[in-house]
């Protein structure tokens, strides 16, 4: 094996599985040490910075950090007294929310003077709302359209506000706005044609993927009062419009709007609430703690039932028929649902929301607007730039490439706001700036760490919640209450501080082992070089995670190479607190993304 | 934020052994001997060792003496029993609790300062007397607690850290150990746990008196260049003259050897020594043989290390005495005083 090459940013940045995982790429340790510190403004600005939502995510966020998360990898179940399970990350951003600073907004920036460049961004949501940002403080003249009434899009009107309040949404708009050079028209946009002879300098279209997929089954039409499409619906209750649902209410779909729709009709008069679902229970769409949430509403959730029809009297829905599936996988492990063969299933009720999926729809883009479509109706775009084949048209959310989430639609705006800004000042668009890295070493004393280093063994705290007779009652009441500063503190010394990286230095090593004596995970050997497959099967403890690298180090004397596993490394310092040479050190490594604002300064 | 503790989480693979614990669990309090000391490396290997022996550790009697090394065991095996004895003293201790109860596993720790200095006359009584247990100096051939002198086994003309040589003859504490009756006898480096950790068990294994010399560099004070007890140095010099698979009771061997190339030794527990030769033809059970290589080594300056010398049937300290099977401390009063009866026969025979 080759000696690993720690100057790639990629190298220790991977190690950060959370901050790796997490699609804007937020320094998510960092901002955790930071809450455990009380310094709630601090880690609410460096999310601010990385993901531009930090309330809204710390309440909605669809968390692939939380998947990645060392923590439930080395968690002890004897231990911990429970199952092994990450850090809460989504819930401790929202503990940087909820107790920053009233003033917080003197620390974000002003627009300086105009530059004379017009951007136009369509659509409200997340995707333009992070294009304004990045550009507004460049001194661009950005114009937001968007069909609603007020900015925020699909975060506004789909997330129901017992989730997230309004409040929450107002504030964070606000601070985009906040800063000047952006204008907000209420304006739905019906020609791209009309946009572009507007003369803006660049278009960036954010605009979602506002239609949900249609029920085509026998009785749709007949009992169409009584069916709604549950995007609309969601977006009918956010603003005011629908107020009522009848008693017994199906859910279809196994998503995370099926989630928001079946608890929002418990709060609308839905008693009998069910949600049906073609797939079997554990391949549902929707994130596992809202499957949750839901069922704790009393809300069950029946799998493998596919509907069939629409059953109706007079014009009014009666229920719906289902057929039974099964799950059968062919050799290239497709999943197909074939008949059980089980006699078809009828469920009674008053109204029928539909959220079995979303999709893109572009009818407001001219044919001959320069703009070019692949055969799943999606804009064909350079997918490190977000350019468009009309150049100075660009996407990003879930309009690029499909329905994804909002961390997902902050992290393209970024991108896309690089191009914009490059293109403008006529730089190469397709060179991406590299991110921002600075690694400087804890170490205070012989024993001593600017970390807290010590890993605790409590399991994950829960978030508390309101009482579900009470939430049940009040459509607008929220239901997460949000950790307290001292259960967040708890929270935040679960964090291995996965970014404060052990740095090796062969040349140092005497090896003496005191390092592969102390490991707690046996992560270090010292051993004979070898193929990678070789080496890890020989190690002090097997690395079986292959997703995980190898740290090789070499300049031993004895010729032999110092490896260590990446994997379950605890980040405890201990290796660095007994070596005798300071061959290892604990270096905390912070890496930030670079935003459109720096991403052109070439010194 | 501090010195803590070594955490408690450990790596998912972590299995248990027999005895139903942990290698973990095999571990004592954390060491707060210099980072880096040799004697660390060895409380690992004895770690590895009782759980690879799936030892249950209260049947573990650790003593020791005074010094760093003195200090190693409440860095291993923290749920057995420990004695630090008055410097140089540990060997009385030692056999007057094996006296007592036979049925605990003894490991006597000590240093090159309390085993060949001011307890060398001690060191050569409790290996003649052929007191059943293993017993480890941590050599390192300087008084690292008080600083770095010279101790009695470092070599003639090796410098100190202070540019000094050393004019005096070293002790050899495994010639001694051979000379004095030690049953068995090796030599390892804090270094190699491929080589310790099997040393160790055997010596664990071995019904009579295991001794083990251990070259365990003090990174504070000798292991600098002109040391020869430095990790660099003994890497450079090191002779190995086998290697050892431990194998436990019957079990079944799987291991391959070419024909010629591994001399086996059954103890008298029924553990199997394996020995793979590593160059040169060379007999452990060969008591003469076995003090002539080693001198030879020392006389051309090579560290010797492996299995340098075992008696496969050891006889110990309860087969001399003829003691009872039981072990002394569990007899009841009874049998401890037999009463008048019993003393006026034996009076009445020496009369």
């Amino acid at each position: 094996m080759k000696p690993t090459d720690i100057k790639n940013p990629d190298y220790f940045h991977k190690v950060v599985d959370c901050q790796w995982a997490c699609p804007a790429h937020t320094p998510v340790p960092e901002y955790i040490r930071l809450i455990a510190h009380g310094r709630y403004s601090d880690a609410y600005m460096i999310n601010w910075k990385s993901n531009v939502f930090p309330g809204i995510l710390g309440r909605t966020c669809d968390r692939p950090c939380e998947p990645a998360c060392r923590r439930s990898r080395v968690e002890d179940e004897t231990l911990v007294k429970g199952k092994k399970e990450p850090v809460a990350i989504c819930r401790l951003k929202r503990v940087a929310a909820d107790y920053k600073d009233d003033d917080i907004a003197i620390h974000m920036p002003k627009a300086p003077a105009r530059n004379g460049k017009r951007i136009a961004c369509i659509g409200g949501g997340p995707a333009s709302l992070t294009v304004a940002r990045d550009l507004a403080v460049l001194g661009y003249e950005i114009v937001i359209y968007d069909q609603d009434p007020k900015l925020g899009g699909f975060i506004r009107t789909q997330i129901p506000h017992f989730r997230l309040p309004e409040s929450v949404i107002d504030e964070e708009v606000g601070y985009i706005t906040g800063i000047g050079n952006i204008e907000f028209r209420h304006q739905r946009i019906d020609s791209m044609k009309a946009v572009l002879a507007e003369k803006y300098d660049a278009v960036f279209v954010g605009c979602g993927a506002p239609r949900g997929r249609e029920l085509d089954v026998p009785g749709r039409q007949e009992a169409a009062a009584n069916i709604h499409i549950g995007i609309d619906w969601l977006s009918s209750v956010s603003f005011g419009h629908t107020t009522k649902v009848g008693k017994r209410v199906i859910v279809l779909g196994g998503g995370n709007t099926a989630m928001d729709c079946c608890r929002t009709a418990r709060r609308l008069g839905g008693e009998d609430v069910k949600v049906i679902v073609r797939s079997g229970f554990e391949e549902m769409k929707a994130s596992p703690w809202e499957k949750e949430d839901a069922m704790g509403e009393d809300i069950p959730i029946l799998n493998f039932l596919v509907p069939k029809e629409v059953t109706h009297e007079g014009g009014k829905i009666t229920g719906v028929l289902f057929e039974k599936v099964r799950a059968e996988y062919d050799a290239k492990g497709r999943r197909n649902l074939v008949p059980s063969g089980e006699p078809d299933q009828h469920f009674e009720c008053d109204d029928v929301l539909v959220a079995i999926g979303q999709e893109n729809s572009f009818p407001w883009i001219e044919k001959d607007a320069g703009i070019e479509f692949d055969k799943w109706g999606l804009p064909k775009l350079n997918e490190a730039t977000f350019q468009s084949t009309q150049p100075t048209v660009f996407f990003g959310g879930d309009a690029a490439f499909g329905p994804k989430n909002i961390i997902w639609a902050a992290a393209h705006g970024h991108d896309a706001a690089i191009s914009i800004h490059k293109m403008l000042i006529g730089e190469n668009i397709e060179e991406r700036p590299a991110p921002g890295v600075n690694i400087v070493s804890q170490k205070m004393g012989i024993h001593e760490w600017s970390y807290d280093n010590d890993p605790t063994v409590d399991k994950r705290f829960k978030v508390p919640h309101r009482a579900k007779v009470e939430a049940l009652k009040d459509i607008m009441a929220e239901v997460e209450l949000g950790f307290d500063p001292e259960l967040a503190f708890k929270e935040a010394q679960r964090c291995l501080n996965c970014d404060v990286q052990t740095v090796f230095e062969g040349k140092l090593c005497i090896e003496c082992d005191a390092c592969v004596d102390i490991c707690p995970m046996d992560c270090i050997t010292f051993t004979d070089n070898g193929e990678e497959k070789d080496v890890r099967l020989r190690l002090s403890a097997p690395a079986v995670n292959v997703s995980q690298d190898l740290y090789v180090g070499n300049d031993l004397k004895t010729g032999r190479i110092m490896v260590k596993d990446e994997d379950v490394c605890l980040h405890c310092g201990l290796c660095a607190e007994r070596c005798p040479t300071g061959a290892w050190d604990m270096r905390k490594y912070y890496m930030e993304m670079t935003h459109a604002e720096h991403a052109c300064r070439k010194h | 934020m501090t010195y803590i503790t070594k955490p408690k989480l450990h790596h998912p693979s972590l299995v248990k052994n027999k005895a139903g614990y942990t290698r973990r669990d095999y571990e004592g309090a954390v060491s707060t001997l210099c980072a880096g000391c040799g004697h660390d490396s060895i409380s690992a290997a004895i770690i590895q060792a009782c759980y690879e022996l799936d030892i249950l550790p209260h049947q573990v009697a650790k003593l020791s003496g005074i010094g760093c090394s003195s200090k190693a065991p409440t860095y291993f095996v923290g749920a057995s029993h420990g004695f630090n004895t008055v410097h140089g003293r540990m060997p009385s201790v030692m056999t007057g609790a094996n006296l007592a109860n036979r049925d605990l596993i003894y490991m006597g720790v000590s240093g090159d300062g309390d085993s060949a200095s001011i307890g060398l006359g001690q060191f050569a009584h409790i290996m003649r007397r052929g007191v059943n247990m293993t017993y480890i100096v941590m050599n390192n051939g300087v008084y690292g607690l008080t600083k770095g002198q010279f101790s009695a086994t470092a070599d003639k003309g090796s410098i100190s850290k202070k540019g000094v040589a050393n004019s005096d003859e070293s002790i050899d504490l495994v010639s001694l150990a051979i000379l004095m009756g030690a049953s068995f006898v090796g030599r390892s480096f804090s270094g190699d746990k491929h080589q310790l950790v099997p040393l160790i068990k055997a010596a664990m294994a071995h019904g009579g008196a295991a001794f083990l010399d251990v070259i365990s560099p003090c990174v504070a004070f000798n292991n600098h260049a002109g040391s020869t007890k430095s990790y660099e140095y003994v890497r450079e010099h090191n002779e190995a003259l086998n290697r050892l698979d431990f194998i436990e009771g019957r079990e079944e061997i799987t291991t391959q050897y070419d024909p010629g190339t591994v001399t086996t030794v059954q103890q008298h527990d029924g553990s199997l020594l394996r020995l793979r030769k590593l160059g040169e033809d060379y007999d452990p059970s060969d008591k003469i043989a076995a003090m002539k290589r080693v001198q030879e080594g020392q006389a051309a300056g090579e560290v010797v290390t492996g299995l340098l010398y075992v008696d496969p049937t050891p006889r110990d300290l309860h087969h001399h005495l003829n003691t009872v099977a039981q072990p002394l401390n569990t007899l009841g009063t009874a049998d401890l005083c037999p009463g008048p009866a019993a003393l006026d026969r034996i009076n009445a025979s020496l009369r």
